[in-house]
């Protein structure tokens, strides 16, 4: 990836090191095509840290204005909205995400298409907890006096109601990246996510699990990588919460 | 029965009535979409399109329109046609002329024999561990049972089912006995009473093992915290004021009440159960249901795909009835409302 920092890239192929174990040249050995396992690694992390975090922000982007906008029109959007969220939590979205991008595998290096999937089965919980969250908020007599004032519903939601849920928003965005990894690394194992030529930990991890016995630094290396940045992440998202909110239960969903 | 409480068991019969009609409201959008989208995005004829030799487009376009599967019949004749099947129990066939229904009741009994014992352990496992860590609270064992838990929920179930199959081959090859199997449900059976049970039971461990510790991590976490809430309650106070040990009170009073929320938390976790299942099949090799998922998508299986999801989708309707009634049977206020 960088240069500077290590010779190898996450393309580069080396002739004379198939599967060697790690050594100096190649600190966590290379694969059987001779590519250097640290330097896929890092290319690894860097495509799923960045689908993470897309995918954290714009579900909890659409769960803050869906969750928000339902508690404060309520009446028959309230009732809709409450509905699709019960009904986009039936069928789980894992299968549901694996038969779209199954079909779209052809057109690869599509990563996008994913991120939008993941996005657009992520939202309905936080969208829940966020309606909630903003519901006692409505009466409030700041809300009715900007209601009184002529603002719109849609500033008064973005500019009295949000920054009201700010830190409860911050605390899912965060839990919400761990959960956007594991999701993303889950459906690259099955084939279902990440194409090639792009790669992810999950892609690393899948191809490196056959050959786990006998030359385990081709699993071993993209899945600490990748236990290590969930912990963090999830370690970030319950200090968050310890944080802001001392009366919520930690580390319940 | 009294006239009061006849009314609050007719209250809640209403509630749970209604409650049911509209999961089986539900439950029929949620599948009859997943079908538009299975149909439309997974085309089966692709199948056909590298044999050698070369298949007629006229032969697959037969073969494809008697399974209900073609592409020419436009798609709201193929969905009516699905329904039609569905509602008499039957899901279609797959490219290859097999019945779903049938492949599914097998492949369900797989399933059921791997998840049954893996997720009730799992279930009692963690709230035992996480009831137990809160009330040794910030003392070595609490951190130590946290920190474990949130390198487990942290850690993916293929990550955990690899690494069980790594450290197994080395305990095999240590001893010098196959005393794990991570291949299938059933293998070589040896010679000697027992043998099949004792076969059995040696592919089930590993298996059972990753979703026990899996389910057990993330409700320990769950139970840790709702059970610290509890135990300090008022009620658990007066319960050691009038003179019952710490112990008695924790147990006996704090778990009870901590319970309630964790029956919620159980059965909408259903949905998470079925993709670590999905995950802990195929690595382990049982044909359940998990792997016939992944079999039907990679095989373009249409009406095995909205089988399996419609199963699915089902486990989770039934987990949110069971919790409702749970609820209601656990909580006197809902019954009231």
């Amino acid at each position: 990836m960088v240069p500077l920092l290590w010779p190898w890239r996450a393309t580069d192929i080396d002739p004379r090191a198939f599967l060697s174990p790690p050594s100096a040249e190649h600190l966590w050995g290379t694969t059987q095509a001779g590519r250097d396992v640290l330097a896929l690694t890092a290319s690894g992390l860097g495509k799923s840290l960045v689908i993470g975090l897309l995918v954290a922000v714009l579900a909890t982007a659409l769960a803050a204005l869906v969750g928000a906008s339902a508690a404060y029109l309520g009446g028959w959007f309230e009732r809709s909205m409450l509905w699709l969220i019960d009904l986009l939590l039936v069928i789980p979205a894992f299968f549901l995400i694996a038969i779209v991008t199954r079909s779209a595998e052809s057109s690869s290096g599509s990563w996008w298409l994913l991120v939008i999937l993941l996005a657009a089965f992520a939202w309905p919980l936080s969208a829940r907890v966020v309606r909630s969250a903003t519901l006692s908020l409505r009466e409030r007599e700041y809300v009715l006096a900007a209601r009184y004032l002529g603002a719109s519903p849609l500033r008064i939601i973005t500019t009295h109601l949000l920054p009201n849920a700010s830190s409860l928003l911050i605390i899912d965005a965060t839990l919400g990246v761990g959960y956007a990894i594991l999701s993303e690394t889950g459906l690259s194992y099955f084939g279902f996510g990440v194409q090639a030529p792009d790669v992810s930990l999950g892609t690393l991890i899948s191809s490196g699990s056959n050959l786990m016995i006998g030359y385990p630094w081709v699993f071993i290396a993209p899945a600490t990588t990748l236990v290590v940045l969930v912990m963090c992440v999830n370690a970030i998202g319950d200090g968050l919460r310890d944080a802001f909110d001392p009366g919520s239960t930690p580390g319940g969903l | 029965m009294d006239p009061i409480g006849c009314a609050t068991f007719l209250g809640m019969l209403r509630y749970i009535g209604k409650r049911l009609v509209n999961y089986l409201i539900l439950l029929y959008v949620a599948v009859s979409l997943t079908y538009l989208l299975a149909a439309t995005q997974l085309d089966p004829a692709t199948l056909f399109a590298l044999r050698q030799p070369p298949v007629p487009p006229a032969v697959v376009e037969h073969q494809l329109a008697q399974y209900n599967l073609s592409d020419q019949v436009p798609l709201w004749q193929r969905y009516l046609t699905w329904l039609g099947g569905v509602i008499h129990g039957d899901f279609g066939s797959s490219p290859t002329g097999v019945s779903v229904t049938d492949q599914l009741l097998v492949r369900a009994g797989v399933s059921l024999r791997l998840l049954l014992v893996g997720t009730l352990a799992g279930i009692v496992v963690g709230i035992a561990v996480g009831a137990w860590a809160a009330t040794r609270h910030y003392r070595l064992s609490d951190r130590v049972t946290t920190a474990l838990s949130l390198l487990v929920v942290s850690t993916p179930v293929f990550v955990i089912a690899h690494l069980s199959q790594f450290l197994a081959t080395g305990v095999n090859r240590a001893t010098g006995v196959q005393i794990f199997e991570f291949s299938g449900e059933t293998g070589a059976v040896g010679s000697y009473p027992w043998a099949d049970v004792v076969d059995r039971a040696q592919h089930l461990v590993l298996p059972t093992l990753v979703l026990v510790l899996v389910g057990a991590a993330w409700l320990s976490r769950v139970q840790r915290n709702l059970m610290l809430d509890a135990l300090s309650a008022d009620y658990v106070r007066t319960a050691r004021a009038k003179g019952l040990t710490q112990r008695q009170a924790a147990w006996r009073h704090a778990l009870r009440t901590a319970l309630v929320p964790t029956s919620t938390y159980v059965t909408f976790s259903v949905a998470t159960m079925l993709v670590s299942a999905t995950f802990t099949e195929q690595i382990f090799g049982f044909a359940g249901v998990g792997s016939y998922v992944v079999e039907s998508i990679q095989g373009r299986d249409v009406n095995a795909v909205v089988a399996v999801t419609a199963l699915a989708g089902a486990c989770v309707v039934v987990g949110a009835v069971v919790s409702d009634l749970a609820v209601a049977a656990l909580d006197p206020r809902v019954r009231l409302t």
